[in-house]
């Protein structure tokens, strides 16, 4: 066990360090990154001077290895053009996008799973069709048209919520569907396959020969040996809804990390972008860790196997 | 109907209508791509200050605008079919560079195995672990717009799934005894990959790029609803969106028609990749 999640981690180190490569390479794919630190109109001679202060006039191979040392300190750079240090703007932002991709998750897990488990347990049905209708477009629409949608008809129509920004649980409920919504067909179709999995086992067949109910031998049983799977699932959820946040948010005016990304590639403040993405990319890497080691922990045969 | 399609038809009654019907949803839209010089009523970057904002239906001389018109008085109907042109060249090719890309790396990974393998997988690893949209942000930003680039950008940022498939395809295929055979008469490994294990793995492949293709759709959508892709005047169904979307309280349509196209073809992309899963792929029968 120790063994096994020895091992994960030092892979996940491997993906941080090559997430922190490649994004690396993204930001010299300009040929200068100077300009993307600068707001627009900057002089010829600050964007020298700047060039020179932050290094960008080294070897590449030097300023490879000043950035990693860099982030070793946990120094991610000032923002040229909010003179702060981007890690806090990012910081100052997060607490929105996570009360956002929280609100996603509860909408994805609270319609996804019952929805699946009506899908495998009614196989063959009308409700099935209707349901997979369903789930397929949740899967099909794009977030910022369900956000739109969603604001018409709610906000402007019926005016019971409000359009945008923040404020109360009101505020929450239109971004967090339109968030929420492919994710919620992803647990619905994992808990469909999961289920049918289970439902086709022989202590299935048992319990109902014996003249339980397949209700009681669903809640009893089959559910909780369904979960294993769909927990991995959540876990890689959670660092899709985080990015997805990119575009619900610019829709919706949330003030969490999303709009702060679109916002800083706007006014050309890169150093902020990069915190957003690798910030995000870590969480996608630790939650999948986790998921590895509760998958492994929760199910003993795959640890036994190992 | 002739005696020859008769037979034909009783081959393909085993379609479901739901195939069928989605099959016409996305030749529509190809056509509509395809022919949108000739289809569509007007330019659609022509301006007009004074039908701005008008609903579907409205006539002014001897147009009659179907679907309204936008903030700056430009036909939405002649947007949104020019817009289809966008959506499907962007997701098409850029499907097609990470095909290319990922197919490749996949089946040199599962042929040489070693450290070949560690590195591309590895590398596979390390690019699933960014999320596609935010990469992909990040890189148009840095990169500027412009259609090449978004493509490309698109393209390299989601070949890793398709060198996991290629690469696991690979290595069944490998051991099969007319590959060895070629092997030994002494076919190098370029050969044997394209012209022995590429065709044999195909089916896996297509899979992967049926569902590709619809996410693609979305994220060249997204991009563009952003100001990062397609850039305006040019029409793209996710920029149309983007305009729409600050009128939405006055002029539903600018954004409703896009969307309906935008979702149709996802909705029967997906469908048809489904369907195409179930059919190519006999063990995912239940997914």
């Amino acid at each position: 066990m120790l063994r096994y999640a020895t091992n994960r981690l030092i892979q996940a180190v491997i993906a941080i360090f090559g997430v922190l490569t490649i994004v690396f390479v993204v930001m010299h794919l300009s040929g200068d990154p100077t300009l993307l630190l600068v707001p627009q109109g900057a002089s010829p001679e600050m964007i020298a001077e700047l060039r020179h202060q932050l290094g960008f006039d080294q070897p590449i191979f030097v300023q490879y290895l000043e950035y990693l040392k860099g982030l070793a300190h946990f120094d991610f750079g000032m923002s040229v053009v909010q003179r702060a240090p981007a890690i806090d703007i990012v910081m100052s932002r997060l607490p929105y996008t996570i009360e956002l991709a929280a609100g996603a998750l509860v909408v994805a897990i609270g319609v996804g799973i019952p929805v699946g488990i009506l899908m495998a347990t009614r196989r063959g049905g009308f409700l099935e069709r209707l349901l997979a209708a369903f789930v397929l477009t949740g899967q099909s629409i794009p977030t910022f048209l369900s956000g739109i949608l969603l604001i018409f008809v709610f906000a402007v129509k019926l005016r019971w919520l409000p359009t945008s920004g923040i404020g109360g649980w009101q505020a929450l409920v239109m971004p967090s569907i339109a968030l929420g919504a492919i994710s919620m067909s992803t647990f619905a179709r994992m808990v469909r396959i999961s289920m049918l999995d289970e439902l086709g086992k022989d202590y299935v067949r048992a319990g109902l020969a014996r003249g339980l109910s397949l209700g009681s031998v669903v809640f009893r049983h089959v559910l909780r040996n369904a979960s294993i799977p769909v927990i991995t699932i959540a876990a890689l959820e959670i660092g899709n809804l985080l990015a997805g946040a990119v575009i619900i948010e610019t829709v919706f005016a949330w003030p969490g990390i999303g709009q702060l990304a679109i916002q800083s590639i706007q006014s050309r403040d890169f150093l902020v972008v990069q915190v957003i993405v690798l910030l995000i990319s870590f969480t996608y890497i630790a939650t999948s860790v986790l998921a590895d080691v509760v998958y492994v922990v929760v199910d003993p045969r795959i640890r036994l196997a190992r | 109907m002739s005696s020859a399609t008769i037979g034909r038809r009783s081959r393909f009654s085993r379609i479901p209508t739901s195939i069928v019907v989605v099959a016409v949803i996305l030749a529509v839209i190809v056509a509509m791509a395809l022919f949108a010089p000739w289809l569509a009523p007007t330019d659609p970057n022509h301006q007009s200050l004074l039908s701005r904002l008008r609903p579907p239906g409205y006539a002014r001389g001897a147009m009659t605008y179907w679907f309204g018109t936008d903030n700056l008085g430009r036909d939405v109907l002649s947007r949104v079919i020019y817009g289809a042109r966008a959506s499907l060249a962007v997701a098409a090719l850029s499907v097609l560079v990470s095909t290319i890309v990922g197919v490749s790396l996949g089946m040199v990974a599962g042929w040489f195995r070693g450290w070949t393998e560690i590195l591309i997988m590895r590398l596979v690893d390390i690019m699933m672990s960014i999320p596609a949209i935010l990469l992909a942000v990040l890189t148009v930003a840095v990169l500027g717009p412009g259609f090449v680039k978004l493509v490309l950008v698109l393209g390299l940022t989601r070949w890793p799934r398709y060198t996991r498939v290629a690469f696991g395809q690979t290595l069944q295929v490998a051991n099969l005894p007319f590959i060895k055979a070629s092997e030994l008469a002494g076919a190098g490994a370029a050969r044997i990959l394209f012209r022995h294990v590429l065709p044999n793995i195909a089916g896996p492949v297509l899979i992967v790029a049926t569902a590709e293709f619809g996410l693609m759709i979305l994220m060249e959508a997204g991009l563009s609803f952003l100001g990062l892709g397609i850039q305006p005047p040019a029409p793209s169904w996710g920029s149309i969106m983007s305009v729409g979307r600050e009128y939405v309280e006055r002029a539903w349509w600018i954004v409703a028609f896009p969307g309906a196209f935008l979702f149709l073809l996802v909705f029967s992309v997906n469908v048809l990749g489904d369907w195409l899963r179930d059919h190519l792929d006999p063990r995912s029968r239940n997914r």
